[in-house]
This record gives structure tokens, sequence and C-alpha cells, in this order.
């Protein structure tokens, strides 16, 4: 499969970006900043993030649009009001997640943001719950740039009026030099920000003012740091199709409704665990030392048995220590519990703990 | 003190009698990228020319350092142990990582000057 490029991609090479492959795309891992500054200036001040390799999925339909889309995704679609956005799943069969996506709702349906590596087969998926008289469109021809960070309202709002109205999870159009656009106050790094999502032709100039304006350019590697910190799940890594949303500790993004009534993909499995417990859950982790955990690393309880996995691990920045996440026994998942992590052949304490590693403080 | 000389996996050594001093080069730091975590080997320990001899970890992977010649280590760096992120700001200085006893000073003789590094590393970028 030849490598895509986004829309940005010269204007990522002239601020400086070195490029990865990342789900078929060649994509920004850190520009000259690197990622330590790059995650801090997100934190401490506002950074932008190109996810235009994202699926933005556009579904229309009458009614009946909801009861099919809740085959496959456990949500309370009716619950949701126009333009606000709800994090969940699709579902497959055993309960297992297909991929992880923010879904809103539009005046004519519904928009579904859906991860790079999945998006292709998330369609066939989705497809395969649609009635005929569906229509689906995965646009190719919108680009997707994520503000995040404490100053990205008053710097947004000074280019787009009235975005400081909106409330998270929460979305409405706006204009951008004549163009319509759609913004959400949204975002994956566990700060204040937004997602806008605008047709390709304004995208470098649209990105050329928030630089302009201080908003320094993020990659893939702080994005990584930030959404771990965050206590966010990387899809393919802490989320897969084998790991099911209960295990994955986030019945929160199953509605209420679903819970007590099912009617999804896989229901079975999930109502066997939402009513016994899962036998595995997923857990954050901090090392002791300063040791990085990285995904793969075995877990063992403090009597050496192996009780599960690291499933993502990194250095965070904004909490000065290593921090990881993982699948273990449930019998160990406890906040504090003594565990050990294998790295090149020894065994290092660390200890289950709360997520997120990092919260906003909100004080100012 | 000698002048240093460098080694294909990127490491850096100058010599001071029967005793190697080693860090890695800058140019390392700029391909690994943030460092959080400094592993070294223990005093006293034998390591062979080439060999693993600790690991250093950025924010986005792994990497092994190995020792360009072979002996004994006499010293570790604690303080890149417990400050990582020197070794981004003065690789090739105050963040060396350990002092070593030479066992054969042959082994110095397959390292390259530092034109000869700048050359190599021009021609591998990565």
């Amino acid at each position: 499969m030849q490598t895509q490029k986004t829309i940005l991609y010269n204007f990522h090479k002239n601020l400086g970006a070195k490029f990865v492959p990342f789900a078929g795309y060649e994509m920004p891992i850190q520009y000259k900043d690197g990622i330590v500054k790059e995650h801090i200036i997100t934190r401490e001040s506002a950074g932008f993030f190109d996810v235009s390799h994202m699926g933005q999925l556009f579904l229309s339909g009458d009614k009946t649009l909801e009861n099919s889309l809740e085959k496959i995704i456990p949500l309370d679609l009716k619950e949701i009001k126009l333009n606000q956005s709800k994090y969940s799943f699709l579902i497959n069969n055993k309960g297992g997640v297909i991929d992880d996506l923010i879904i809103t709702r539009t005046e004519k349906g519904f928009n579904i943001i859906l991860n790079a590596a999945c998006k292709e087969n998330d369609i066939k998926e989705i497809v395969k719950c649609l009635k005929p008289e569906h229509k689906y469109d995965l646009k190719n021809d919108l680009s997707l740039i994520a503000i995040q960070g404490p100053k990205s309202e008053s710097i947004l709002e000074s280019i787009v009026c009235g975005v400081n109205k909106l409330k998270f999870m929460n979305g409405n159009h706006f204009q951008f030099e004549n163009k319509r656009i759609y913004i959400t106050r949204s975002g994956y790094t566990g700060e204040d920000g937004f997602e806008v999502s605008i047709t390709n032709s304004k995208a470098e100039s649209f990105t050329k003012l928030l630089v302009e304006k201080g908003v320094k350019p993020i990659g893939l590697g702080a994005r990584d740091t930030l959404r771990l910190e965050a206590g966010l799940c990387l899809y393919g890594h802490d989320l897969n199709e084998n790991i099911n949303p209960i295990q994955a500790n986030l019945k929160w993004a199953i509605s209420k409704r679903r819970r007590e009534e099912g009617g999804f993909n896989g229901w079975e499995n999930i109502r066997e665990d939402l009513k016994n417990g899962a036998s595995k859950i997923r857990v954050g982790i901090k090392p002791l030392g300063r040791i990085i955990a990285r995904e793969g690393t075995k877990i063992f309880s403090s009597n050496g048995e192996e009780i599960g996995v690291i499933t993502s691990g990194t250095f965070g920045p904004s909490v000065n220590s290593s921090v990881a996440m993982g699948y273990v026994k449930s019998e160990f998942s406890k906040i504090n519990n003594k565990i050990l992590l294998g790295v090149r052949g020894k065994k290092h304490d660390a200890a289950v703990s709360e997520l997120p590693f990092y919260k906003k403080s909100y004080v100012k | 003190m000698s002048e240093k000389k460098f080694s294909k996996q990127h490491e850096w050594l100058t010599v001071d009698g029967e005793i190697a001093t080693i860090g890695i080069t800058k140019h390392a730091t700029e391909m690994l990228g943030d460092i959080v975590f400094v592993e070294l080997p223990e005093k006293g320990k034998n390591v062979e020319k080439d060999g693993h001899a600790g690991v250093v970890e950025s924010t986005k992977a792994a990497s092994d350092i190995y020792t360009p010649i072979s002996g004994e280590i006499t010293e570790g760096n604690q303080s890149v142990v417990d400050n990582p992120s020197e070794v981004n700001k003065d690789p090739e200085g105050g963040a060396w990582f350990f002092k070593m006893k030479i066992k054969n000073k042959s082994d110095l003789d397959s390292l390259m000057s530092k034109a000869d590094y700048d050359k190599f590393v021009t021609e591998n970028p990565n």
C-alpha cells in the first residue's frame, strides 16, 4: 500500500517535522522542539495536531438510522442531542472493540470520527447494520485539526468568533473565510480544546493563522504521552478486537439503557462481564523508579505469578515519572496494589495507580 | 586527556592513562530524542568490546548502549541516571556515561577520529 499524505504535509515539513509512517500515512512524530517540549506546550499553552488521517464518516437517514447503528454502537443514540458528541465503540459479535470513536448528531444523522488504521474496515462493519435507504460518506475532502491546551479557547475565539460558547463534547457550524466549518469542543489530551473539521482547501490558511497566533505544532509522539497521562486508550494497543469495554474499564461509554437492555453485538459476553465482573481489567500502572515499561512488558504479582501485560508505557513529562497502562487479573487491580514489571530480565517494583495520571487543575 | 574517538554505534571515548571515559554522541541524542531513562553497567563489571553496557530510553523507544572497547567498569555517572535529560543538554561533556579500565589498548585503533565520524554520520544519517 502506498503511503498517503495529509493536505498539510508540506506545511509540516516547513515547520521542521520529522515524519513516520502511521496507519498508512506519513505523519509528523515531532517537530524541532521535541516530544517533551511539545507535551509541556500543550499542557501550559496551546498546540495543534493534524489528525486529518482519521476518518470523518457522515451517516444520514430517517429515524431508523438510530436503531441500525445501535446494533454496533452501545450508546443510547436517541438521547444524543443535535451537535452533542459521545465517546464509544464499534462492537463485534464477541463484544470486542472493533474501534473506538466519537459520534456527534448532525442535522441529517450522525458524524463519526474513526481511527485512521481502522476506518476502512469500520465502514464495512457499519454498513452491515445499515438499511439500503441509509447513506454514508467517508469524507476525503475534509481535514481535521485539533487545538489543545489552556490557551486554545482564547486563540481560537480570535479566529472563529463564538467558539467560546461551546460546551465540552458539543459542536456547531462556524464560518472561516466564507466556508462553513464544523468545530467540536473535544480532544484526546486531557486538556480543554477543539477539533476543527475544515475543507481541505482552507486547512493550510487556517493552520497558518494558528501558528501566527502562537499555537505550536505537536506531533504524534507528544500526542501519545499526553493521552497516556490522561488515561486514554490507544486503539491497537490498549484496545483491540479481543478486549471488551468492561475489561477496558470503559463501562461508562456504554449508555445506561444499553447496559440494561443490551441489543447490540456481543451483548451476551458483555452482560456476563457486567454481572460478574471481567476476569482481567485495564489499570493504570506506575513503576516506582524511572524504569519505562513498554508495551508487552509482563506484569507479575508480588509472589512472582504472571498476572498480566503492559499495553502502553512511556515517560510522562507533566507527572515527571514513568507511567503505563495494562491488563491484570481483576483480583490484582486494586489501587496501590504492589506489582512487579519484568524489564530486561529483572523484576521492577510498581503499583496499580489511579487513572488519569494527570488531572487538569483549573485553578487560575 | 586524549582527543575524542568515536564508534559506529555512536559512542565517544576519551583516554586518560589506563582509564577511558565513554558517552553517547550528540548525533545519537538527536536521533533518540528526549532521553528519560539511563541504565549503566555496575562498577567492577567486565565488559567486552561491542558488548551490551546499558540502556538509554527516550520518550519514543529503548536503545542499547554498547562499549566500544573491552575492560572493567570503574565508575558510572550517577547524575545522568538521576537526571536523564542532562544527556540531551551536554552529551559529549558532563553527561558522560561510564569510565572503565582499558583491557587492550589495541581496541582503540578501530575507533574513528572526529572528522571520520562526522563523515560516517553524513553517509549513514540513520
